[in-house]
């Protein structure tokens, strides 16, 4: 099951993309139950496409919520293909594909 | 030892402006310099140093840009934040929180036809301004609102 939610709408030639996306954002400065450092782990990279080209890439810290949203907004079509992709510290990545209504 | 190294490997870059950034990314971690991920802006501590180290200045004339975020925030761990501007030409952006330790928390590379805006939830460690800088006609302008943190316990 992919990591990302997203839906893209379009509205008088802009389109409205909404993405949830499960990941921890692990800070690097939380501790277990053990008392140990947990590891950074967190997304660094977001990319959106869209008819070919970038149309936003999102570079995000630790300090970016657990299982992040993000909106953002382009000048699109109906029909076209969103893709959205992200990867982490870590070298996870994933990555979705969604038709703009 | 490797912390201090770094810290003053990161004084150096700052001096260096933005040939040293790219080169201490790249000899910090020479992995993330394909997936372009700014480490030295993203480590910087401290406000000044982090927008030296992400902008390039310290200077951020004030731009038309508005900001979206709770005067108060119940829970520090999710502090939604919109940022949008009306000025034109609009090429980067960037959102920090001035009292984070880590004080810029992500920074958007505006592609073909993208609307300069975006919608994000931050993690604020305590009340603090938080900062949104708009890179219009190839220089950074900025904006600030503040946001009170409170820090609950279990019942939050």
């Amino acid at each position: 099951m992919s990591t990302i939610r997203v839906r893209a709408q379009e509205a008088d030639g802009v389109v409205t993309v909404r993405a949830l996306i499960t990941h921890p954002m692990e800070t690097g400065t939380r501790k277990d139950s053990a008392g140990e450092l947990i590891p950074p782990h967190h997304i660094q990279v977001v990319n959106a496409e869209a008819g070919g080209s970038e149309v936003m890439t999102a570079y995000w810290n630790t300090t970016i919520s657990r299982n992040p949203f993000f909106q953002f907004q382009f000048a699109g079509s109906k029909g076209d293909t969103l893709k959205l992709s992200w990867s982490d510290n870590k070298g996870e990545s994933d990555s979705t594909e969604v038709s703009i209504s | 030892m490797t912390s201090t190294k770094r810290r003053v490997f990161l004084k150096g870059t700052l001096a260096a402006g933005t040939v040293g950034v790219a080169v201490g990314a790249g000899l910090l971690a020479p992995s993330q310099l394909l997936a372009a991920w700014p480490e030295p802006a993203f480590q910087a501590r401290g406000f000044d140093a982090s927008l030296e180290a992400t902008l390039g200045t310290t200077n951020l004339p004030a731009g038309d840009i508005s900001i979206t975020a709770p005067e108060i925030a119940e829970n520090g761990m999710v502090v939604p934040v919109t940022v949008e501007t009306a000025m034109g030409d609009v090429t980067e952006m960037a959102l920090f929180v001035e009292k984070n330790g880590l004080p810029l928390t992500s920074m958007y590379v505006l592609g073909t036809g993208a609307v300069p805006m975006f919608a994000t939830r931050i993690k604020m460690g305590e009340s603090s301004d938080v900062v949104a800088a708009v890179k219009s006609g190839g220089s950074w302008y900025g904006a600030r609102q503040e946001v009170k943190v409170t820090i609950g316990g279990c019942g939050g």
